[in-house]
């Protein structure tokens, strides 16, 4: 199990990997087809990484968390110059006079699980086994880094044509936010952020384990299942003991595109068991909440995912369409994301639904 | 009213009359190499089957698979460049980045980056630079390339840096096609920038086939109004076609998955159409395709068109048997079928060979195929037979046995059912696409802003429904038959008044 060498990344590997994080994307975190054909690229040109399980590091060794920041959409249109993480990540170090050991992912969710792999192929580095989510959220300060007492500053953002900033003295998280997602705007909607270093130490307590393994078997998982024709739905529900919420067609999907994020609400005629009732999902890059019949069934941080009813690929919200038919489940957040530290930063309150109280989705017996 | 359908495959041309919802005449003749003499032999037949003139049809319309098998068999495709208005965004993935490495060296794999493109928000990239595309011009024309796609990022929100480089690339090159992303795809850069450069290396070729449809249409007296098919079912005017055979990906097997539907009465099944060349599998849901979510892939190459969720495998009544039965297809004998298969009298191996030798069917000369030597045929039977099951059980999306229709004029190598489940090959099945063409629908598309400050959604977009309605009808549909059946709003956060661009798209049943 801790085998310290952790296992190569291979180019066979992206595929499921890439399926995998769409699906623990929720809905959200941007593209990974486009992230997967980066890595390939790099890879083909000889670049190599390893996946490294938490433990593998001295405590003292520096940890990089690098990701994207922008709205999903911009991601699928303006894609990378390519080294807009890297850039960020090599200013942190100018400015600290330190080194990088190795990189994580802040959300294993959508395009930011390849975002540190490509950094970690460009810059020579492993990647550790984990990440700040489980999932995918949208803002900087939702992740088990910040919430367990990560430091807000140094931080640096980068863009694709150059320009990069240092955010030397930043006060608080939210205020990390603030000023990253500005700047992402200013930008262009897309940028590179690597925020502040992190000892190793620090990283084992507090990142969500293992889910670089986790997304490439669940990747793994629908390939298998569509290679054997069974139910994507059912293998996925079977493997990962998620709950199914909802089935139906989506008869309508309204997004704003406000201050770099879209904001929306998608609805569901519902189809088979849920035929006669309605669902309805609100969305900020992801899936919020989920509410039947007018009551709130799922809401974040669980996770709730739209899986394409026949095919069971996962949909991302800037692709969600009128006439697509989901079938919608949903899996428990991990407990690091359920702490009353953890719910003061991604609660439904943080979403702009304080009339909301978080009730645990159960986690569902695993009937593999 | 008197419909004439047109099926323009890879080995057949296929006709049909329908009066009314009856089929009147349903008739094959062979593809020729110059399409027109097969569509006027093809018509010709049926109109003599039907004991008709051309005169007395009301409307035509033709579906070809001339487009899509250009490209999956990699033939008859220009020498393409791409020119995308970016940098230095997206440099990271260059041009035809996803696509199969034959595909791409076909067309030359030819691309080049410039400055230019659109933020999310309307502001430029960076500015268009005029002497950049000019030297580009200069290195497309030094390499004799004369179709050219220009794409740029965020052009479904702002096009108008695309339609200026086109501008500069038109002018620097009289002679070379221009196809714009916009003018095609949707937000998506490598999808929109993909489905551009197939539609651009597709361009000589569709202007020699539009002008034959043409041609052969005056040429047996035809007077009515003459479409043709696209990838979602309905139908575009000839010279609009010309402009972007990218729209008619996959209309064959729309054609003839609604043909399957019509003519079997069986609303829910899998639907197999077997040509020359290829063989289409796709779901038939309620008597319609099932639409694919996501990217389709044609000729292994993204998209993000609304398409039927269908897939095409490289087996067919022409296909070549090689390697001692090892592998069939996907090269084919095409529309040189009835000349070069052995039944025939030709010297080429094909699919249709085995399943004669096999005693599956009598078609041509079987003493020519006597000879071959039995592990050989048993192992091409085989073969063909896991490639049908394969790609049955790829389309199935439950195990509820749903029933296979088969369909095509290759349909003849299926002899037994595939995968376990009901085979049905409904009267008139070799014709199904025509018949699927005969009854294609009209549809109305409405794309405009909306200033939301000055209304709401709701009402914008029951506006944009009623718009897309009142033009599918002024196309000829049928108001009572009329469905919405794309709805798609895009923020344009940059302009004032928060506007939003609506997409609706509405079709019907033609109305003679």
């Amino acid at each position: 199990m801790s085998d310290r060498d952790g296992y190569p990344l291979t180019e066979d590997d992206l595929l499921p990997l890439s399926l995998g994080a769409a699906v623990l994307g929720t809905g959200g975190g941007g593209n990974p087809h486009i992230g997967m054909l980066r890595v390939r690229e790099l890879m083909r040109k000889g670049a190599t990484t390893r996946i490294i399980p938490l433990d593998a590091l001295p405590d003292d060794a520096l940890v990089s968390e690098v990701g994207g920041i922008g709205a999903p959409l911009v991601g699928i249109e303006k894609f990378e110059q390519g080294e807009e993480c890297l850039r960020a990540m090599r200013a942190l170090e100018d400015f600290t006079g330190e080194r990088f050991a190795a990189m994580i992912s802040a959300e294993i969710g959508g395009a930011n699980s390849m975002e540190p792999i490509i950094t970690g192929l460009q810059a020579g580095l492993p990647v550790l086994d984990g990440d700040g989510m489980g999932r995918a959220f949208p803002e900087v300060q939702m992740t088990t880094y910040f919430i367990y007492g990560g430091k807000p500053s140094p931080a640096a953002i980068a863009d694709e044509k150059g320009n990069t900033l240092v955010f030397r003295d930043v006060i608080d998280m939210y205020w990390l936010e603030r000023f990253a997602r500005d700047a992402a705007v200013a930008m262009g909607g897309a940028a590179g952020l690597a925020t502040a270093p992190m000892r190793a130490d620090f990283v084992r307590r507090v990142a969500v384990p293992d889910t670089v393994t986790q997304a490439l078997t669940i990747g793994r998982t629908i390939l298998d299942a569509r290679k054997r024709r069974r139910n994507v739905v059912d293998r996925v529900i079977a493997a990962t003991g998620a709950t199914l919420c909802f089935t139906g067609k989506i008869t309508d999907v309204r997004r704003e595109l406000k201050g770099g994020f879209v904001r929306g609400e998608a609805r569901i005629d519902g189809l088979g068991d849920w035929a006669g009732s309605e669902a309805r999902i609100a969305i900020q890059n992801e899936n919020l909440v989920l509410w039947v019949d007018g009551r709130p069934v799922v809401m974040v941080p669980d996770l709730i995912m739209n899986l394409e009813l026949d095919t069971g690929e996962p949909i991302t919200t800037e692709v969600l369409r009128y006439g697509q038919r989901v079938a919608v489940i949903a899996m428990p957040a991990h407990a690091l994301m359920k702490t009353p530290e953890a719910m003061a930063v991604v609660g439904p309150q943080c979403f702009g639904y304080p009339e909301l109280t978080f009730a645990p989705l159960a986690h569902a017996p695993v009937t593999a | 009213m008197i419909r004439i359908g047109i099926d323009v495959g890879g080995t057949n041309t296929d006709a049909v009359i329908l009066d009314g919802a009856r089929v009147v005449a349903g008739v094959k003749a062979p593809t020729s190499g110059d399409v027109m003499t097969g569509v006027v032999e093809a018509l010709k037949k049926a109109l003599a089957e039907a004991g008709m003139q051309a005169s007395q049809a009301d409307v035509m319309m033709i579906g070809t698979t001339h487009f899509t098998n250009a490209v999956v068999q990699r033939r008859n495709l220009a020498q393409t460049a791409c020119v995308r208005l970016c940098l230095p965004a997206t440099a990271s993935l260059p041009p035809m980045v996803d696509w199969p490495d034959d595909l791409r060296a076909v067309i030359g794999g030819h691309w080049w980056l410039a400055h230019g493109g659109n933020e999310f928000d309307g502001r430029r990239i960076s500015p268009l630079d005029e002497a950049e595309l000019v030297g580009i011009a200069a290195e497309i024309r030094a390499k004799g390339i004369a179709s050219v796609a220009v794409s740029s990022v965020f052009s479904p929100v702002s096009d108008d840096m695309e339609r200026e480089a086109g501008a500069i690339i038109a002018r620097e090159l009289p002679e070379a096609h221009v196809t714009l992303s916009s003018d095609i795809g949707r937000i998506g850069l490598l999808e929109r920038e993909n489905a551009a450069i197939m539609n651009a290396c597709l361009r000589d070729l569709s202007r020699d086939v539009v002008e034959a449809f043409r041609r052969a249409l005056a040429g047996v007296g035809f007077t009515g109004r003459f479409f043709l098919t696209q990838n979602d079912g309905t139908l575009m005017d000839a010279a609009f076609a010309e402009r972007f055979p990218v729209l008619t990906f996959a209309s064959g097997p729309t054609n003839s998955m609604r043909g399957a539907a019509f003519l079997s009465g069986v609303k829910d099944a899998i639907v197999v159409d077997i040509g020359g060349t290829t063989a289409d599998v796709g779901s038939l849901q309620k008597g319609f395709p099932r639409q694919a979510t996501v990217a389709v892939e044609v000729g292994g190459v993204r998209t993000n068109f609304r398409m039927p969720d269908v897939f095409s495998i490289g087996l067919g009544g022409g296909s070549h048997v090689l390697e001692g039965g090892a592998r069939v297809g996907p090269t084919s004998v095409g529309y040189e079928l009835l000349s070069k298969a052995l039944v025939f009298g030709g010297d080429v191996l094909t699919a249709t060979d085995i399943v004669v030798a096999d005693g599956g069917i009598e078609l041509g000369d079987p003493a020519r195929v006597a000879g071959l030597a039995p592990d050989l045929v048993r192992r091409a039977r085989d073969r063909i037979a896991e490639m049908l099951e394969d790609a049955v059980e790829r389309a199935r999306v439950s195990p509820e046995p749903l029933p296979v229709i088969v369909v095509g004029g290759g349909s003849i190598i299926v002899e037994k059912p595939i995968a376990g489940l009901d085979l049905i090959k409904p009267d008139h099945f070799p014709v199904a696409n025509a018949v699927g063409a005969a009854i294609a629908q009209v549809s109305g598309e409405v794309d405009r802003v909306y200033s939301l400050s000055e209304m709401s959604r709701d009402a914008a977009l029951a506006d944009a429904k009623a718009q897309a309605t009142d033009a599918a009808v002024a196309a000829g549909a049928r108001r009572d038959s009329i469905e919405i059946v794309d709805v798609e709003d895009v923020p344009l956060a940059y302009l004032p008044g928060n506007a939003t661009r609506v997409r609706v798209k509405a079709v019907g049943e033609l109305n003679v």
